[in-house]
């Protein structure tokens, strides 16, 4: 009995030993992995922080609603974030529609074979291009080609075509989340093809699209290079026409061929000035985007989130 | 087999099914559904029964590269479902499965059921209220969730799941009901209430089941086919293949010496 006791116990020790060795991998990964998060928490900050700071005297509503100026200490970014509205608005109405039903043709309708995977090599490609070559893309085509000249519509159409791949390919994603039996249940009751998707697949895959168009948006609001090298005005005292007015049919599209610059084109302007006073500008400027771009992956989480509470299977 | 007065609901006649990786699933199946009774498929994993059973509203059609072969007729019209120029979906609305896994969609209770009568156009409220109604009633669940139809279906019981699947199924009035192991998911008392069920609903309608569970069959079906390896090996009368079948295998099967 004591002896079996004893070799016991000495096989106890040596599990434990075995157990505290296995134990120390996962300690050690979890270390490293936090030392990388919080590095890349505090990095990010940091630069946010300083734009902040060096920004601060121009965080006011003058510097919203002031147009820029020769003079640093009037100019504003007006024109800046109201070109960069009016763009995001075309590129949403260009890209939303166009990926998520690439995407769901892609997933649905699509026949497997070489061609859809050449096709989603491609997609997934074109996530991954330089933005530079879009704008040469678009310089080509949209400026020169089709004559749109450097408007609204075709930094909107320039950005869509960035935006288009991430929508694509997070439809895709949402697409596949959804599990067999419950696409399978909706054929059973003899829905077709159409039926199940809008019924089923589009309202299921909400979440991850929502999110795919959000972080799509996010990029957008902050391309510089296409958007420069379709040949943004730098420098622009006045506003588009207004979308809406109050004659009949109180909506215009004029402003789709107004020149225009947007929030990061702005900030490069200003950063290039040999005065420091318009750098103060350029870090507030900076400083604006961020928050945009933290807002609209906030929303993006905070969507999904609400989405997914309601959809379980 | 004794022959009664059963009225042939439907039949598969030399019916194949290849996989679209090649594989002959099913080899010259012929069985007989007959109106009104429930019809079992018993046989060892892989035998090639869910996939007979999913031949009957056409699953396989999802999935390229499937190919049927023989025939099922439909009666009295004498329908061949698995021809090319009938229409899954027109198949789907005549015939309609439970699945193994309760499947309900992320949707309210109420759309659950009313969702097979949506997709044949009808927008009628009270109309939808009175057909979700009385599939609810016909599942037997309707007392458990009159009260809370908005919900969400996936806050019922697995067993009240299994049963609102079935009522999605029924609302539409389907001349054939298929159950793919409808209670392996399920605890035995959940079971005993879809078993329940099954023999009230065989009074409308004509049911094919597949079942792991032997005491299962013998004790809810009134035909019953062994299969084994893609083979019909026996079908007859429940009583018969649970006591004294013709072939050895069913035997065996029967007998738990195999499978």
């Amino acid at each position: 009995m004591a002896i079996s006791n004893k070799k016991t116990d000495k096989d106890l020790n040596v599990i434990r030993a075995l157990i505290k060795k296995h134990k120390k991998n996962d300690q050690i990964f979890a270390g490293i992995g936090f030392f990388i998060i919080i590095s890349l928490a505090i990095t990010l900050l940091v630069l946010f922080l300083d734009l902040v700071i060096d920004g601060y005297p121009k965080m006011n509503l003058d510097f919203f609603s002031n147009f820029p100026s020769r003079k640093p200490e009037g100019a504003g970014i007006l024109s800046a974030w109201v070109g960069s509205a009016l763009v995001l608005v075309v590129t949403f109405f260009v890209a939303v529609p166009m990926g998520v039903a690439a995407g769901i043709y892609l997933e649905e309708y699509a026949k497997k074979g070489w061609f859809a995977d050449l096709i989603e090599i491609n997609v997934a490609n074109l996530a991954g291009v330089p933005s530079i070559i879009y704008g040469l893309l678009a310089l080509g085509l949209f400026v020169y080609e089709f004559g749109l000249g450097t408007s609204v519509l075709t930094a909107g159409l320039t950005l869509s075509l960035l935006m288009l791949p991430i929508v694509i390919v997070s439809t895709r994603e949402a697409i596949r989340a959804i599990p067999v039996h419950i696409r399978e249940a909706a054929f059973a009751v003899g829905a077709t093809k159409w039926q199940v998707t809008l019924h089923h697949v589009l309202q299921y895959a909400m979440g991850g699209v929502l999110t795919g168009i959000i972080i799509g948006m996010a990029r957008a609001i902050g391309e510089t290079a296409p958007v420069i090298t379709i040949g943004a005005l730098t420098f622009i005292a006045f506003l588009p026409p207004s979308p809406v007015n109050d004659v009949a049919p109180f909506i215009n599209f004029s402003w789709l061929e107004a020149g225009f610059t947007v929030l990061p084109i702005q900030m490069f302007n200003w950063i290039s000035r040999p005065e420091h006073a318009f750098h103060i500008n350029a870090a507030a400027t900076g400083a604006v985007i961020i928050v945009l771009t933290l807002f609209m992956n906030g929303l993006a989480i905070k969507l999904r989130y609400n989405i997914r509470k309601k959809i379980k299977w | 087999m004794a022959q009664k007065k059963e009225i042939l609901k439907a039949e598969s006649k030399n019916f194949n099914f290849h996989y679209a990786d090649g594989t002959h699933a099913l080899k010259d199946i012929n069985i007989p559904l007959y109106e009104k009774k429930i019809t079992a498929l018993i046989g060892p994993s892989g035998c090639g029964k869910s996939t007979f059973l999913r031949s009957f509203n056409r699953m396989h059609d999802l999935y390229s590269g499937n190919k049927y072969g023989g025939e099922i007729i439909l009666h009295p019209d004498n329908t061949n479902i698995l021809d090319n120029k009938v229409d899954p979906i027109e198949v789907r609305m005549r015939i309609s499965m439970v699945f193994q896994k309760p499947n309900p969609f992320p949707k309210s209770i109420y759309e659950n059921v009313a969702y097979g009568l949506r997709v044949r156009g009808e927008n009628n409220k009270r109309l939808l209220d009175d057909k979700v109604e009385e599939a609810l009633k016909g599942a037997s669940l309707w007392n458990e969730v009159k009260d809370r139809l908005p919900d969400l279906a996936y806050n019922l019981s697995g067993g009240q799941q299994q049963r609102l699947c079935i009522a999605r199924a029924l609302a539409t009035d389907p001349e054939i009901m298929l159950f793919d192991e409808p209670t392996s998911a399920l605890d035995p008392i959940a079971t005993v209430n879809i078993e329940e069920l099954m023999s009230e609903l065989k009074k409308k309608l004509t049911i094919l089941i597949v079942t792991h569970n032997m005491q299962q069959a013998a004790r809810i079906s009134d035909y019953t086919a062994y299969m084994y390896l893609g083979e019909m090996i026996e079908f007859d009368e429940t009583d018969t293949i649970f006591t004294k079948p013709s072939k050895k295998e069913t035997e065996d099967y029967i007998t738990g010496k195999f499978g």
